[in-house]
């Protein structure tokens, strides 16, 4: 199957270039390209009903067309009437008989391709990462190499890799069109997952379920990355130590802003390093993304400023309604200004534990060493 | 009157609850409505079943349900089902007395197994401190269980409410069907009982 | 209360008197068209709210908290509100008519199926006034509606279980009205199609509204009441309250776009002078879309992670429903192909309706299958399929039934040419807003976002899709404008302006309201047809002149439902104060009261003797 449905899909692909002039949508945000394994089976049963079907809506809209030109009424004729035809069982058999034949053609590869989009037999020997859904933001815990980090999923190209997801308050959906159809996270049950990415990239991921106020503030991003590349930033990750997350040369305003992150008790939900703490999201890498909270800035190419970062330390809930920061207590204490914030954000910009960045994964973004 | 002539004939029809217009879509309507009430119970049965399990670690099952009581609970139930289709027997012959005294001793038997229902969810809360918010299998279980109290309770002042009204006037083609179709409201009652029973009691000590 | 008196201009008060105690089909039709088509016109701004929201990216028109609770409105207010009142008017309408009753079975249960609903309608829209709307969808998927803060979500749940109690009591009523009450000679396959539809649509209320009232009552448990049917915490299980909400909300689908099949089904016969083409497959289709109804629920829930069994059981289930409802389209095709089509506006929202429809039966398809809705779910495509199907289904029916029985409901006929203006700017502003969303969902658009991010190639699609909303918008206003120019400057029309087929209209204008003097004989399919065809220009009377048993109109279902209005408040607000629960005991009191009152008080009707009637014949 994969052969042809392959050719279909580029032809499809020409064929809507030309129908709609915005073209498929944002690269590495589309479902219209894919560069996932699971984009790609989806977007393959998405082709293949939409023939069929645009098959069955051009016999339709022939009769239709046909019927209305040939019986409208005619001026004069008013009074005609018309042979009062009962039906006809030969008509009624073929119109029950080639819709569900036609149907059989796409439930087919649909079971298939069900079954084989939830298969685990590889699960056991492939990387596990899990995936948290949080009000609003992602956490990702890579269990086995004791990594803990947030809005960021660095994975590896080239390779299954296992998403085992739950949510911690309500229910969320992990959702990268590009690479992979939607999955939910409930709170009361583990939903598992694979994905597979083809090339190295930033790919765009959203929630997809209805989660609060801030349900369209919850971008987060798939960094793939050559298998490589991915071990380097494994290790990267293992040798932080939390103690030492300020570098030697660091300016006094960075030694400071690590006094004030633990002083105004940012620590006891934000952890840094691979402890499980996750309140809030893990900052192990902040200074390696491209976005604060995941949509600050909100034009997705833009990498963010320190000025985003003091303002959404001080205004988190104008720029993410509802979101559990607006209650930490640093906001309702008097001594905490503009300049703390801005140490702090000094100190955060500087956590850059790896070499390895959303740079290495694609063109377009860039992010500052 | 015409219309106390036809519905208070000499000779009561063999169905009276479906002799008029009126009755016969009462008739239907209800069972209908039966129809619907299955629907509403086989989803609290389904809830049930889907938190049984959720008991937290305490209170489950096998702990808290003792077989006795919801025996007898049963039967006192499964009698009245049976005094109830006496009185409609009665009701066909014409023999309002008789449907009275046998629909007085359905009343009696429902209000005892209610009274039991009370006491035991009473021992439940104060004996063993289980309660509707305890843990979901709490909540599901006092909301099924609850929900068909709440029917019981509703059915016996509806008969009683029929046997007051009517108390003076005897049985005529106008009330032959309320009566009828509140026997078979009391049937549906015992039916589900007997589900509970299974699929709660039963089902949860074994 | 014969004719005549009808005729006789009634002082305000009398006459909203009469309105609100009223058991009559026809009335109480005309007050679901009130109704729903308040709450239609209230659901239609939201609408338009939602779409200037979206018209670009990081738009502030109104706060993403604000924007959950119009969204969230607009939804239920759609589905509970008006859709299904303005179908429920139809009903009311015609139903009783086409069978060649007198009144519905339950004339009394109707009314208070109207007061439910209205009451139900209100309480939830109070919710706007204190301290802002439900704001969890109008899914409210536990666990989100369970924490949604205030008291929105607790007027969610009432205000729909009281509504909800209503249709639940208007479909056991038209399924015995329909069982019970037919004229003679009208047997089952004699039905006209849109009695049929009204038959199976009221089944599936019935086996399907249940779910919701114990869906409902977990929620308002776990909300109000501090149990655990959806908190993890206590053991809870959130996907309980999915299934029981679309075990509902699935068959709710088929309770929407089945009457309409059942306007179509009438409209593109009278019009194209011809018989209903394949009338047997077409009821075997109504039923058998009925009954896969039920079977399919969990298509809404392909990415909860049910497994992949469940899944394709589930995915190839619901594909099934594509066949009987491709059965349909081509009987209406083949109904139009040899006919004599008259074009005027009832009939150019049921031709309108053909390829919108289609389109929308297409993209059920493509969303029925699993592993391509892991793409489409929760996404523009969804929301795209899903108006695809039920404005350009249901919707497109209500304008349609409107066009097409406003002369039996109201004695006059709408306005052409506005009818006219009003189909081709909400046909074409339908198709702009909806077709590009299909693309926006696979581009990446989630559904449900208060904003969008720029720069991800969104921007074009939602200009276009907010330009069309517009459209629609004007359309609607036409029609309103219509309705007004028709009343105030429309001629009577006589009882059969269309030269129609069915027993409707055999009937006079303006309708008695023991509707039938005499019951008719009906003799087949398209009773009054038949009779044309053999020169005569009504039915053969199936008795003799005699009294006619009437329903005494009452004012208990308003009372009755009002109760259940106050102990929504009392429901609501005791967990602030329980000396809420006071008005709680009071509304119960009225309700259970006017209950008792009903139960002790002998209600026979009364009888317009036949003396009376051969009066106002002459």
């Amino acid at each position: 199957m994969k052969g042809w449905m392959g050719k279909i899909r580029v032809l499809f692909l020409l064929s809507l270039l030309t129908f709609i002039l915005s073209g498929c949508g944002k690269e590495n945000l589309t479902a219209f390209l894919p560069k996932g394994y699971g984009a790609e089976v989806s977007l393959d049963l998405i082709i293949l009903p939409l023939v069929v079907m645009v098959f069955v809506f051009l016999v339709v809209m022939a009769i239709f067309v046909f019927v209305l030109v040939r019986f409208r009424q005619k001026k004069g004729q008013e009074d005609f009437i018309p042979k009062q035809t009962e039906g006809n069982k030969v008509l009624e058999v073929v119109w029950t008989a080639i819709p569900i034949l036609l149907l059989l053609i796409i439930a087919v590869p649909t079971v298939q391709a069900t079954f084989d989009l939830a298969d685990e037999s590889s699960k056991g020997d492939a990387l596990n990462i899990n995936v948290t859904g949080n009000q609003y933001w992602w956490h990702f815990n890579y269990d086995e190499q004791d990594i803990q980090t947030s809005q960021d999923l660095y994975i590896p190209t080239g390779e299954r890799v296992y998403l085992n997801m739950m949510s911690s308050d309500v229910i969320h959906s992990f959702w990268v069109p590009s690479i992979t159809g939607k999955m939910d996270t409930n709170p009361e049950n583990e939903n598992t997952m694979y994905i597979e990415a083809n090339e190295e990239g930033v790919y765009y991921g959203k929630c997809a379920e209805f989660c609060g106020p801030s349900h369209s503030l919850m971008d987060f991003k798939i960094i793939a990355v050559s298998p490589e590349e991915f071990e380097t930033w494994v290790a990267d990750m293992q040798n932080v130590d939390p103690e030492e997350t300020v570098a030697q040369d660091a300016t006094e305003a960075v030694q400071e802003g690590r006094e004030l992150f633990d002083e105004y008790s940012c620590i006891n939900c934000h952890a840094i390093g691979s402890s499980p703490t996750a309140i809030g999201p893990n900052l192990t890498n902040f200074g390696d993304r491209t976005k604060v909270a995941g949509v600050i800035p909100s034009a997705v190419d833009e990498q963010y400023s320190k000025e985003d970062l003091v303002n959404w330390i001080l205004n988190p809930d104008e720029l993410k309604p509802g979101n559990k920061m607006t209650d930490a207590g640093y906001l309702s204490d008097e001594s905490f200004g503009e300049e703390e914030a801005s140490k702090i954000a000094d100190y955060l910009m500087q956590l850059q534990p790896s070499e390895i960045t959303p740079d290495d994964a694609g063109e377009g973004l860039t992010v500052e060493q | 009157m015409s219309q106390d002539h036809t519905l208070n004939p000499e000779v009561m029809p063999s169905e009276p609850e479906k002799a008029t217009l009126e009755g016969k879509n009462k008739f239907l309507g209800f069972w209908f409505f039966l129809g619907g009430e299955t629907v509403l119970f086989a989803s609290l049965f389904g809830t049930y079943l889907a938190l049984q399990g959720s008991t937290m670690g305490d209170n489950t099952p096998e702990k808290l349900f003792g077989l006795g009581l919801v025996f007898i609970m049963t039967m006192l139930l499964l009698t009245s089902s049976l005094t109830s289709v006496y009185a409609i027997y009665h009701m066909k012959n014409n023999d309002f007395r008789k449907m009275q005294l046998w629909l007085g001793i359905t009343v009696i038997l429902g209000f005892t197994f209610l009274g039991f229902e009370i006491y035991e969810f009473y021992h439940y809360i104060h004996g063993y401190e289980f309660t509707f918010r305890s843990s979901a299998f709490g909540s599901a279980f006092y909301t099924l269980v609850g929900f068909h109290g709440g029917h019981v309770l509703f059915g016996l002042l509806w008969i009683v409410t029929l046997m007051v009204r009517n108390a003076k006037r005897g049985l005529n083609l106008y009330n032959a069907p309320k009566f009828y179709i509140a026997s078979l409201y009391w049937h549906f009652i015992d039916v589900v009982w007997v589900f509970i029973f299974t699929v709660v009691y039963l089902m949860g000590v074994i | 209360m014969s004719s005549t008196t009808m005729t006789q201009k009634q002082g305000f008060a009398a006459t909203l008197w009469d309105y609100l105690t009223t058991v009559d089909h026809k009335k109480i039709a005309v007050l679901y068209l009130i109704g729903g088509g308040f709450f239609f016109i209230l659901g239609g701004l939201e609408a338009l709210a939602i779409r200037i929201q979206l018209i670009q990216p990081n738009n502030d028109f109104v706060s993403n908290g604000f924007y959950n609770e119009i969204m969230t409105m607009h939804g239920t207010t759609m589905i509970f509100l008006a859709a299904m009142p303005l179908i429920f008017a139809l009903m009311n309408a015609v139903v009783p008519l086409q069978i060649g009753a007198r009144d519905v079975a339950f004339p009394f249960l109707n009314s208070l199926g109207f007061w439910l609903f209205a009451f139900g309608g209100i309480l939830l829209n109070c919710s706007w006034f204190l301290g802002g709307a439900p704001d969890a969808g109008w899914t409210a998927y536990a666990p989100l509606s369970v924490v949604s803060p205030g008291h929105g979500v607790d007027f969610y749940v009432l205000g729909l279980q009281i509504s909800g109690a209503g249709t639940l009591i208007a479909g056991i009523n038209f399924l015995v009205t329909i069982i019970n009450m037919r004229a003679p000679g009208m047997t089952y396959m004699r039905m006209p199609l849109f009695t049929w539809t009204t038959f199976v649509v009221s089944a599936l209320i019935l086996f399907a509204f249940p779910a919701l009232t114990i869906g409902l009552f977990l929620l308002m448990f776990d909300r109000l009441f501090g149990s655990g049917f959806f908190d993890a915490s206590l053991g809870g299980n959130s996907i309980i309250w999915e299934h029981l909400f679309w075990i509902f909300g699935h068959p709710e689908v088929y309770i929407l776009i089945l009457p309409a099949f059942g306007v179509f089904s009438e409209v593109i016969p009278t019009f194209s002078k011809k018989r209903l083409f394949g009338y047997t497959a077409m009821v075997f289709a109504t039923v058998l879309i009925g009954f896969l109804g039920f079977m399919v629920w969990a298509h809404h829930m392909f990415t909860v992670g049910m497994g992949p069994a469940a899944n394709s059981i589930f995915a190839v289930a619901t594909m099934a429903i594509a066949v009987p409802t491709g059965i349909k389209i081509f009987n209406w095709l083949f109904t139009l192909w040899g006919g004599n089509i008259k074009i005027n506006s009832a009939m150019l929202w049921s031709l309108g309706f053909i390829p919108s429809f289609t389109i929308g039966g297409m993209t059920g398809v493509m969303v029925a299958t699993a592993p391509a809705d892991y793409q489409y779910h929760d996404s523009y495509f969804v929301v795209a399929h899903f108006h695809y199907v039920i404005v350009g289904g249901v919707v497109f029916a209500i304008f349609a039934g409107l066009h097409y029985w406003w002369p039996k409901m109201f004695g006059k006929i709408l306005n052409e040419t506005l009818g006219k203006i009003t189909f081709w700017t909400f046909f074409f502003g339908f198709h702009l807003t909806f077709m590009i969303q299909h693309f926006l969902g696979l581009m990446g658009m989630p559904r449900r976002y208060a904003v969008y991010l720029p720069n991800q190639e969104l921007e074009l699609g939602n200009v276009i899709s907010t330009i069309g909303a517009f459209l629609m918008a004007f359309g609607a206003i036409v029609f309103v404008i219509n309705i007004i120019v028709t009343t105030t400057k429309g001629e009577q029309v006589s009882g059969d302006p269309w030269n129609g087929r069915t027993l409707e209209w055999a009937i006079p204008n303006p309708v008695p309201h023991y509707n039938f003097k005499q019951l008719p004989l009906v003799r087949g399919l398209d009773a009054l047809w038949i009779e044309k065809t053999e020169g005569r220009k009504e039915l053969a009377p199936a008795e003799p002149l005699d009294d006619i048993h009437m329903p005494n109109p009452s004012i208990l279902p308003f009372v009755m439902s009002l109760g259940l209005f106050i102990a929504g408040f009392g429901f609501i607000y005791q967990v602030d104060h329980p000396s809420w629960l006071i008005v709680l005991f009071i509304g119960m009191g009225i309700t259970l009261g006017t209950m008792f009152i009903r139960s002790i008080k002998d209600d026979h009707g009364h009888h317009i003797h036949k003396e009376d009637l051969d009066e106002e014949a002459r």
